[in-house]
């Protein structure tokens, strides 16, 4: 599957044990797809020793912020983005 | 001065003269390990930290000062920074991508990497203390407004701000906005005026460079 801009996209909520790229703050978030950069290597098994393959599509997602933090106090408009990789996103 | 200058109740070894962090020996006994078993050689690591500390904001400083007078150039910035900066002559270092963002009158952007330090290292140096701290790290995304204003940023409300978690492989660098006042002066003129700070989109750029 892969993602296009402008798309609606949940990052996954799952745990994960080890290293991966994914942020904490924004697991089980929605967004939009904001930029489909390239594939890269995938740093849950390249941190390990691996080669990092298959390659995994990296994309830049926007978060609106008073979605992503219950209390936030900035302004309406406000944005956090982050870079996800795609076995880290879903359909929403 | 003595090898254990300070008091308190529990034995130990000295520490060594530069009191190291524990990550320091760590790094050390990894380097001796790879060395030994011929996956690095010494001067690989003395040649990458060379590298490292010759970048500085200087280059990043002028792809920015050539985007503000060069509008083609600056969508050729927006479009591939790694192209742009070799169109200088700069060196943008092995693989991170660099995408670069540009502040409007309209929309701000500030660079973060909450799971580490990532950061533009060969466009814009050893990135500052801060920018790895702990509490920059967490703010910076759950209260970018606040720690603006720490750095002297006060955003309008009809300003959006979009700060950028960089969490992956890409690495991300501001435009700033051109100051106003700033119409006659040179590229180089306008190079002084472009901070380390503002690339990071922690500050802006003022049309005198800070005595």
């Amino acid at each position: 599957m892969s993602f296009r801009v402008g798309q609606r996209v949940r990052v996954a909520d799952r745990l994960h044990e080890g290293h991966h790229r994914t942020p904490i703050y924004l697991k089980g978030k929605t967004g939009f797809v904001e930029l489909a950069h390239a594939a890269f290597t995938n740093p849950e098994t390249r941190a390990y020793g691996a080669e990092g393959l298959p390659e995994q599509q990296l994309y830049l997602v926007g978060f609106a912020q008073n979605e992503v933090w219950i209390d936030y106090s900035g302004d309406r408009g406000d944005r956090v983005y982050a870079d996800v990789f795609e076995h880290w996103l879903e359909e929403a | 001065m003595s090898d254990h200058d300070h008091e308190h109740d529990h034995p130990h070894d000295p520490i060594g003269d530069g009191d190291e962090p524990a990550s320091a020996t760590r790094v050390q006994a990894l380097e001796e390990l790879l060395v030994e078993k011929g996956v690095i050689r010494r001067e690989d690591v003395r040649e990458g930290i060379d590298w490292l500390v010759s970048r500085s904001p200087a280059d990043g400083a002028r792809l920015v000062a050539r985007a503000w007078i060069d509008p083609k150039f600056k969508e050729r910035l927006l479009a591939d920074a790694r192209a742009a900066a070799l169109e200088l002559g700069l060196d943008p270092g092995p693989s991170p991508v660099v995408v670069a963002f540009e502040n409007t009158h309209t929309v701000h952007h500030m660079v973060v990497c909450t799971l580490c330090s990532c950061y533009p290292r060969a466009l814009l140096g050893p990135p500052p203390d801060w920018y790895k701290s702990l509490p920059y790290r967490s703010r910076a995304v759950s209260d970018p407004r606040g720690v603006l204003t720490e750095f002297g940023v006060e955003l309008g409300k009809d300003v959006e701000l979009r700060v950028l978690d960089s969490t992956a492989d890409i690495r991300y660098l501001v435009i700033p906005r051109r100051p106003a006042g700033t119409e006659e002066m040179s590229e180089e003129e306008l190079a002084a005026l472009v901070t380390r700070d503002a690339m990071i989109g922690v500050a802006v750029p003022a049309a005198r460079a800070a005595a």
